[in-house]
């Protein structure tokens, strides 16, 4: 097992630099840092000396990848590649355009949008499987049919409406919950989460209730499920003991996926209520052409999935005791 | 002769559309502007056209196509899309207009406004700007103002240049004007629908060698193999509304004006096309990539598959929001430097549009590779391919001819499934600022420029009302109708019969 581990590590490897290596073109190679600091600066009257100064603070002041000049042993290493990618190795992500460290702000603003993702993924959670099965036991009837067609509904509502529809009826008309905002302290936090969790809830049910459905349909074709028909058991007991477990290893595997990205918090939630996680600092980032942030977010994001990719894995061999830890032979 | 016959049929075609295009442009005076995305949609509408024609001569292909036509909501849903097509249609000639000749003046000019047909037809409401937010139906502006009378400066509600601008006395005689113009517009659309259902009712009596009365009653009692009366049903109603448009819409502004008084009927409809051309482009680029390596990972194996798997696992491992925001900061940086290199405003917005296409389309391949690798890698497996192989059928004409028609279903299923969800993200990435240019008039901006409107005293609703509307309406049609083709496709569906 352990060595399954490590290997599954280890191949994560080359992703990671393959991530490096896209990243790195999209932020150096398309565009100059001269043209980013162009940028930055303003388009016109930049000084060359203003553009070099603001080139020397982010480090961007070396050759790309070959330094003609530097020392035996150092043309490679001393260049804008090697460092920037060998500290995104090492999760020192540097500073942003505003002068702050990006790993201090990550670490920081990683529990407001843990607040508000966990609570959001697991109520989802629970909510689309019971609603999927529901539907499931009644499937080819009328409650089928009308489910599967409220479901399609609510996937056809954009995101954005659900988060203005809702803070419109529920903070403005009703005076229930503030619009926006976050408080670190617990007592008064929940009445900041509790809109934004909501919809977020809301916002995931059609599509969720709908893949859990298909999920519980193609298990209840499968020989056992006859066979236990056959020998007279009742349908629910079908239904909740046998097909329920079973669907269980698609339905874990799917969700340990995406237990990592969580930390990526929401990027329209977070900033349509203000508040202060790793979602709304990206969109930020992102809007002020900050590109050192835009670039750490894109490593974390890449790494997170490839963690989530290996517990996957992980979790497909603890639950299937038919899957080989030795892949493909 | 036969290399030389399909040259010819071509070399007929061009031949034929420059002609058309030269004449097209001398009789109306104008110059057309072909954009990026106009070409590209209509080779789009050609290829599906052709695919069409081909298959209606083959039975494995029709089979499932006459379940999908066999569905009500699946045809109503169609009828909608295919409003939503032609307005995208039109609005994909794009032309600049010739201006008056000054006297004196030898040289034909061009205005440096590029317009589309679509434009054109709907010039009232394109044209007619108000002042600021107006509401729908409205005579007067939404907030008070300082007018100068003849008895001196009153702070009141400023008329409208030119919503409610025939009315003598608009808070009269503007509510029955409206119920007339709109029993007007009811009366037509009956006329409307009676004339077509006629034409139908015929046309289908023709075909199946009825009488006339018993298709009436058949179509009208839901009794035919295709659901003509729920298609009807939806004309109808799509026809009411374009007849209130036609009647009214030069008259009122029908879902009121915006923050800088554009209309926002105007640019709910021009958003129509952005929307198509994201869900369908997109598509189409990302197409060959997933097709060819998904089939070369499952055929060739070894090596080949590792590369394709790690090229994918990498491109999947990015966020898709953050690698299109990467792209598209890098896109915004490279257009600042580099602005000679577009003549107009709405090329430099239509190639920030294409890249976005493929930038999306970029993010989301990797997913129909990945079925694509497992199914090529289940049919290798099976005798017919080992059969070809031992005929000596070259690996390239294998993929081509023996494994590509078997995993269509696969491509055509998540073709129609990745449309909605590609309208949906347009509007969110439009929301936070790495979407579609921000002169180009989609959702997304409506959206984004309108956010705070909600939280105004009094509350300006009609702009996200309209946008919310118009895309909710063609999210959930195609919804629907991809329902409908996954069902009648997927081989793992059993259908009950």
């Amino acid at each position: 097992m352990l060595a399954y581990i490590i290997r599954r590590v280890l191949y994560a490897v080359p992703i990671l630099i393959g991530v490096n290596l896209i990243t790195f073109a999209l932020f150096f190679v398309v565009n100059k840092p001269d043209d980013m600091a162009r940028m930055q600066l303003g388009q016109k009257h930049v000084q060359q000396e203003d553009i070099d100064k603001w080139k020397q603070a982010r480090g961007y002041d070396k050759p790309l990848f070959y330094n003609k000049e530097a020392t035996e042993g150092h043309v490679f290493t001393d260049t804008v590649f090697f460092t920037k990618s060998v500290s995104l190795f090492m999760l020192d992500f540097g500073n942003a355009d505003d002068g702050r460290n990006i790993t201090r702000d990550i670490s920081q603003r990683m529990w407001p949008s843990l607040a508000i993702a966990v609570p959001v993924f697991i109520v989802s959670l629970l909510l689309n499987i019971t609603f999927a099965l529901i539907i499931a036991f009644f499937r080819a009837s009328y409650v089928d049919y009308m489910g599967v067609v409220i479901c399609v509904i609510l996937m056809s509502v954009s995101s954005l409406f659900y988060i203005i529809g809702g803070q419109f009826l529920i903070s403005k008309l009703l005076h229930l919950v503030p619009i926006s905002g976050y408080s670190a302290d617990i007592d008064t936090a929940t009445k900041f989460l509790i809109l934004p969790i909501i919809i977020g809830i809301i916002g995931g049910i059609g599509a969720g209730t709908r893949w859990y459905r298909t999920i519980f349909l193609e298990e209840i074709n499968k020989d056992y499920v006859r066979t236990a028909r056959a020998k007279g058991l009742s349908e629910r007991l079908v239904l909740f003991k046998h097909v329920l477990k079973n669907a269980l290893v698609p339905i874990l595997t799917g969700v340990v996926a995406v237990i990592p990205l969580l930390f990526m918090g929401s990027l329209i939630l977070e900033s349509f209520f203000g508040i202060p996680g790793l979602g709304s600092y990206t969109i930020d980032a992102i809007r002020s052409q900050d590109f050192a942030i835009v670039r750490a977010m894109v490593f974390l994001g890449s790494l997170l999935y490839i963690i989530g990719l290996i517990l996957t894995d992980i979790s497909y061999t603890i639950v299937d005791p038919r899957i080989r830890l030795g892949g493909r032979q | 002769m036969s290399t030389l016959k399909p040259n010819l049929f071509l070399f007929g075609i061009i031949l034929i559309l420059v002609v058309l295009v030269s004449t097209v442009e001398e009789t109306w005076q104008i110059k057309f502007v072909p954009l990026w995305t106009d070409i590209l949609i209509y080779v789009l509408m050609v290829a599906v056209l052709l695919f069409g024609i081909q298959a209606r001569h083959k039975e494995h292909l029709r089979a499932p196509w006459r379940h999908v036509v066999q569905r009500p909501l699946a045809m109503s849903a169609l009828v909608v899309l295919a409003f939503y097509v032609v307005v995208g249609l039109m609005d994909s000639i794009h032309f600049r207009q010739m201006l008056e000749k000054q006297p004196g003046q030898t040289e034909t000019q061009y205005s440096g406004e590029v317009v589309s047909l679509f434009d054109v037809l709907v010039t009232p409401i394109r044209v007619q700007h108000e002042k600021s937010y107006s509401a729908p139906f409205a005579a007067f502006l939404y907030s008070k103002e300082t007018i100068e009378t003849a008895e001196g400066q009153v702070r009141d509600y400023p008329r409208l240049l030119y919503g409610g601008r025939h009315l003598k006395n608009p808070a009269e005689d503007r509510i029955p004007n409206l119920v007339m113009g709109i029993f007007l517009s009811f009366v037509f659309t009956v006329l409307i629908f009676l004339v077509v259902s006629a034409a139908l009712i015929l046309l289908v009596a023709r075909r199946h060698k009825a009488s006339f009365a018993d298709t009436m009653t058949a179509i009208s009692t839901g009794n035919t193999r295709i659901p003509f009366r729920a298609m009807l049903m939806t004309f109808g109603v799509i026809c009411f509304f374009v007849v209130v448009g036609i009647m009214l819409a030069d008259k009122y502004h029908l879902l009121g004006t915006d923050k800088v008084g554009n209309d926002v009927l105007y640019l709910s409809l021009k958003s129509i096309r952005t929307g198509l051309v994201i869900g369908t482009l997109t598509t189409l680029i990302m197409l060959p990539f997933a097709i060819l390596l998904g089939i070369m990972a499952g055929h060739y194996r070894g090596w080949i598959d590792d590369v394709i798997q790690y090229i994918y696992t990498t491109l999947n491992s990015i966020p898709g929001v953050l690698l299109i925001a990467a792209a598209i900061l890098s896109l915004q940086v490279y257009m600042a430097i580099n602005p000679q290199m577009f003549d107009t405003v709405t090329e430099r917005a239509d190639l920030r549009l294409l890249f976005l296409c493929l930038i999306l389309g970029i993010t989301s391949w990797t997913g129909l590779c990945r079925l694509l690798r497992a199914e090529t890698f289940k049919i290798s497996q099976l005798d017919y391919i080992d059969a070809a192989t031992a005929f000596g059928t070259g690996h390239f004409k294998t993929m081509i001819r023996h494994i590509l028609p078997n995993v269509m279903h696969i491509v055509l299923i998540a073709v129609v499934l990745d449309f909605s969800g590609l309208v949906l993200a347009e509007a969110v990435l439009s929301y936070v600022g790495v979407g579609v240019d921000p002169t180009t008039i989609s959702w997304g901006n409506m959206i984004n420029s309108a956010r705070m409107e909600m939280a105004r005293e009094p509350v300006v609703w009609w702009s996200l009302t309209a946008a919310f509307l118009f895309m909710f309406t063609l999210v959930l049609a195609a919804n629907l109708f991809s329902d409908a083709v996954r069902d009648a496709f997927d081989p793992r569906i059993t259908r009950s019969k």
